[in-house]
């Protein structure tokens, strides 16, 4: 159980490097205890009546987005969306100014998608709200981590000693990242492969273990998560063509038949079928990408509730 | 000119390593040059007489490394604005970059920035572009910015990426005797790259820039200076391997010359902290195994000068997300400072500290200075090497405020600039 002595004391949410065993641990248990909302007939509880939440979205995103709304209407907070689309950065607006604007909205928190890494942090310098990193560039995707975390805790009973292989293009990846980092606070042993072009380096410093061959992260893996692989970067050969990464790095049934048994299947979606992961294993008995779609508007819940103080 | 007053620097350090002079002394400074009194010399009569005890005379500052950013930019800094900085900084000259808009490659735009330069509180040295438009197509005319005062030829703020125009330059700059300038970058390497490749730039989710994105410029470069024989300056080296790259050729008989901005012998990629964008430059900041070789190609000879990289920028090119954020900070009021650390360190000698930022800046541009010889011109720079303070916002008198270094506290300053034997800057 929680150390009486402990308490969340965090204002935003940036990155998973910003929280402790103890935080994420507290997190996770406030969102299993809110879980439980999502599925009765009414589902709305009045915590977070009167506060005001704003969606900025400077990067196209639909089930993320989707799922903050979710959260946040459940808890009878309003929410407003804005995207890049409508919002004044197509007109040269600074992300500093946007900040100013909302600002004076009076907003509890922004939740906020950026293409550039830091634009959270950038944010929380110009702003009293609270601060949700929804996904920023190619540096933290912490919510999205959260929810995978739970989504093992919930099937596994633990996170601590498991073997969890993640799949994929490691360096553009902000959910590897998160989740590389949440993971190993957690006691869970993290192995990373995919085309040697995406793997960044440092991933021991975040405690990583690299691997050459998907098959070696795979071995005995108690959790496989595939990433989403991106087909061009401007001036990047990074691979030679999707079939070539499908038949090499790809997430099939004779691959995931290395990992452990009652292997988890996971994603953070959406899924090139095909690509990275084979229809067959995203749909199979031991995927649970569906619940983390699920786990994602409790763990939402709960990062709001947590930094709103919902009294 | 009306004639100056006579000024009479009595008691100070007298440093002039071209000269081989390190002692208490008396400079007298008439009719614009120097006179270094010996024991028995009177002075004359009527001479402001300035007592130096506990400070160093040098010969002026020269940085040969700074974007005045006129014209074009001059809401970030002008020749005025600039030159000013560098009286306050020490520096009674400076050399500036020719990536301005329009690209100072013409005899007209060199011709501007000299008119303009009249009457600046440090003399300026232009430098022209390579490349018309610094495009990198088609060679600019040396001969003619030459005659108008150009002092240097370079691209800076991008590489020459076609190996062909770089080594027609380096021939072709012979005939004038002038040097090429290298800005050592790999593009496609370096591409949309924000920081220097690493572990901390996976962490920060911030697109990397590998050391090898310069070295193999540099490499290049030192190539096709063994290739033409030409003299070729490197500018702005911020990697162990570069140092390296340049000491083998160094030893190899390569006329090759090399500086190192301040910030790369202070500062790691640590500083950019939470995406800090005053600590975003190009090259960017490295690790501290870089710092070290930076540092001990001071020592050793390997690198001829330190050069600031003045760069200044508004708040609308740094206060927005790191990746957009523009490349370069201010400099010419901290260069000093922090090269003074390295002497209050015992790294550097004050003599060392002097061919590195007046000797062989001078001789790198073929310019005036560097020395207190008599009938030198009299350009002067006291130091306090003592004196401390905290840099603040409030101090800075560039026009721009983007800097690393706001808040530090040092110990020594330049306390007189003196150009051509006018007092520029005294405090």
């Amino acid at each position: 159980m929680m150390d009486v002595e402990y308490r969340f004391s965090h204002k935003h949410i940036i990155s998973i490097d910003d929280f402790s065993a103890a935080d994420i641990r507290y997190i996770l248990q406030t969102a299993e205890s809110l879980k439980e909302i999502s599925t009765r007939a009414i589902k709305k509880v009045p915590t977070l009546r009167g506060k005001t939440i704003i969606n900025l979205f400077f990067e196209p995103s639909t089930r993320t987005r989707l799922s903050f709304e979710v959260a946040a209407k459940r808890m009878s907070a309003d929410t407003f969306n804005i995207s890049a689309a409508t919002s004044s950065a197509t007109k040269g607006e600074t992300l500093i100014d946007t900040a100013k604007n909302l600002q004076a909205m009076q907003p509890d928190a922004i939740i906020i998608r950026h293409s550039s890494s830091g634009a959270p942090a950038l944010l929380k310098r110009h702003i009293q709200a609270s601060i949700i990193n929804a996904g920023d560039g190619t540096h933290q995707h912490p919510s999205q981590a959260l929810l995978d975390m739970m989504t093992v805790k919930e099937k596994k009973g633990r996170l601590d000693g498991l073997k969890i292989a993640i799949v994929g293009d490691i360096t553009h990846s902000r959910v590897a990242h998160s989740n590389i980092m949440g993971f190993t606070k957690m006691g869970a042993t993290v192995h990373v492969c995919g085309p040697n072009t995406m793997l960044p380096p440092g991933l021991e410093a975040m405690g990583a273990i690299r691997h050459r061959h998907v098959a070696d992260a795979v071995a005995d893996a108690d959790v496989v998560m595939a990433l989403r692989i991106q087909k061009e970067r401007q001036h990047d050969p990074l691979i030679p063509s999707l079939r070539e990464y499908a038949g090499v790095f790809g997430i099939n049934r004779a691959m995931a038949a290395l990992a452990k048994p009652d292997a988890l299947i996971m994603h953070p979606g959406p899924i090139n079928r095909g690509v990275e992961m084979t229809p067959d294993v995203a749909d199979g008995p031991q995927s649970v990408i569906i619940d983390q779609v699920e786990n994602g508007v409790a763990v939402r819940m709960a990062l709001l509730y947590l930094v709103l103080g919902g009294d | 000119m009306t004639s100056l007053p006579q000024l009479l620097l009595e008691n100070g350090r007298i440093i002039d390593p071209a000269n081989g002079v390190d002692r208490i002394g008396r400079l007298l400074i008439a009719d614009g040059v120097c006179r270094l009194l010996a024991p028995g010399d009177s002075a004359p009569e009527g001479a402001e007489r300035i007592d130096l005890t506990g400070r160093w005379v040098v010969p002026g500052l020269i940085d040969i490394h700074v974007h005045l950013r006129e014209p074009g930019e001059e809401y970030k800094e002008t020749i005025a604005t600039g030159t000013q900085a560098a009286a306050a900084g020490g520096f009674t000259a400076v050399a500036c970059m020719p990536n301005t808009r329009p690209v100072l490659d013409s005899e007209s735009s060199i011709s501007l920035v000299v008119s303009r330069a009249q009457g600046a509180a440090a003399r300026v040295y232009p430098t022209g572009a390579i490349s018309k438009g610094s495009q990198g197509d088609s060679l600019a005319e040396f001969g003619e910015m030459k005659q108008c005062g150009a002092k240097a030829f370079t691209d800076d703020g991008r590489p020459v990426l076609n190996s062909q125009m770089m080594r027609r330059a380096m021939e072709y700059a012979a005939n004038f005797d002038v040097p090429i300038i290298s800005h050592c970058e790999e593009a496609s390497l370096s591409h949309n790259g924000a920081m220097n490749e690493g572990a901390l730039s996976t962490r920060l989710g911030l697109r990397g820039i590998p050391s090898a994105a310069e070295e193999i410029m540099v490499y290049r470069d030192l190539a096709l200076a063994a290739l033409t024989g030409h003299r070729l300056h490197l500018a702005h080296i911020s990697s162990k391997e570069s140092v390296s790259l340049i000491r083998r050729a160094k030893a190899q008989g390569c006329r090759v010359t090399a500086e190192t901005a301040p910030h790369y012998f202070t500062l790691t990629e640590e500083a950019i902290g939470q995406y800090d964008t005053r600590a975003k430059m190009n090259p960017p900041l490295r690790t501290q195994a870089d710092v070290e070789a930076i540092i001990a190609g001071l020592v050793d000879g390997t690198l001829d000068a330190i050069a600031s990289d003045h760069a200044p920028h508004s708040e609308m090119e740094k206060e927005v997300e790191f990746d957009q954020a523009a490349n370069g900070i201010i400099g010419l009021e901290t260069s000093l400072p922090l090269a003074l650390r390295l002497v209050h360190a015992g790294i550097l000698t004050a003599g060392r500290l002097v061919e590195l930022m007046s000797v062989n800046p001078a001789k790198i541009l073929g310019v005036s200075g560097g020395t207190l010889a008599d009938g030198a011109v009299a350009d002067v720079t006291v130091i306090d090497p003592e004196r401390e303070f905290t840099y603040s916002k409030e101090m800075v008198v560039s026009k721009s405020k983007n800097s690393p270094f706001l808040g530090w506290q040092f110990k020594g300053m330049p306390v007189m600039t003196i150009v051509g034997g006018r007092v520029m800057m005294r405090k």
